[in-house]
């Protein structure tokens, strides 16, 4: 399962498709119309969420919850926003292996979200050396 | 044309007014997404949310681009080898929650293609005379190195 929300989150999560090919992939993001333009009809839907609104960030905790139960992916992977972080707490909560990627907009210091889901992924990138810390947090390359 | 998007997630009412200011003084019609801005255009064609496949078309018909300093941004103005101006939010005029888009214009300048406005000055300058129209040229081995490195974890044993 690979989930990312919609804008620059989905333009990275499309520059992995080499990553998996081969794999049976199920798409899950926040805006429909960016999966439709990129040919991927049977995304499924999460409501956008952030941490500037509690309320949408609770119904998106909730439908992330549904969502991978229902469809218990043995990998997720996800190049963020809060979305994807909750999808990626809830799949390896069920035994899911999880790879968080770290957006490259985070340059400075890794996303908040990125750092609340370091104990929770197996595989854990960041797209800058600079930001890799020699233990979990690995540099393996950049999509830029 | 000229496109200028701000994305769809968060107003950027100083971009867009900027740009409004600006336009007259241009050869070609800017058309604008304005995302949740309050600040309504008079002199660009806007749209709240532009729907993606439609956007890729204004896209390819752009002369160039004005944009924040959006990753998605950056990497559509890279899929259609499209020159692209950008205009980075800011935390402390509440354009963002942190300041994450100063780093990128930080990270990213002196590529091909590209320029980096952060006032009216500086975005009256750039549209004026924007970068030559040639692709920034994405990393191919950084790409292929991530994509082997999530590959090989793919592959490694199934316990985590």
């Amino acid at each position: 399962m690979a989930v990312a929300s919609g804008g620059g989150h989905w333009d990275e999560l499309m520059l992995l498709h080499p990553a998996y090919a081969g794999c049976d992939v199920t798409y899950v993001t926040t805006f429909k119309g960016m999966a439709d333009r990129d040919g991927i009809d049977a995304a499924l839907l999460l409501p956008d969420a952030n941490r500037d609104n509690p309320g949408d960030a609770w119904r998106c905790l909730v439908a992330s919850v549904k969502l991978i139960r229902r469809h218990r992916p043995e990998v997720l992977i996800t190049t963020g926003a809060l979305p994807g972080l909750f999808c990626l707490i809830v799949a390896r909560l069920l035994g899911a292996r999880t790879i968080w990627i770290d957006s490259i907009a985070n340059y400075e210091v890794p996303s908040l979200s990125g750092r609340i889901a370091l104990p929770f992924a197996s595989l854990w990138l960041t797209q800058w050396p600079h930001l890799a810390n020699g233990r979990k947090r690995k540099y393996c390359g950049a999509l830029l | 044309m000229i496109l200028l998007t701000v994305g769809t997630q968060l107003p950027f009412d100083r971009l867009v007014r900027l740009m409004d200011e600006i336009a007259p003084s241009l050869a070609d019609p800017v058309i604008a997404q304005i995302g949740r801005g309050s600040y309504l255009p008079r002199n660009m064609t806007w749209h709240r949310v532009i729907e993606p496949v439609e956007f890729e078309r204004y896209v390819a018909d752009a002369r160039f681009i004005v944009s924040h300093a959006g990753i998605g941004s950056l990497l559509t103005a890279e899929r259609h080898s499209k020159p692209i101006i950008l205009f980075p939010r800011t935390c402390y005029l509440g354009e963002h929650r942190n300041e994450h888009q100063m780093a990128t214009v930080t990270m990213i300048s002196g590529r091909p293609g590209l320029a980096v406005a952060n006032d009216e000055a500086q975005l009256r300058q750039a549209v004026l005379n924007p970068p030559a129209s040639q692709t920034p040229q994405p990393s191919i081995t950084s790409r292929e190195q991530i994509c082997n490195a999530i590959s090989a974890f793919l592959r490694g044993p199934v316990a985590a």
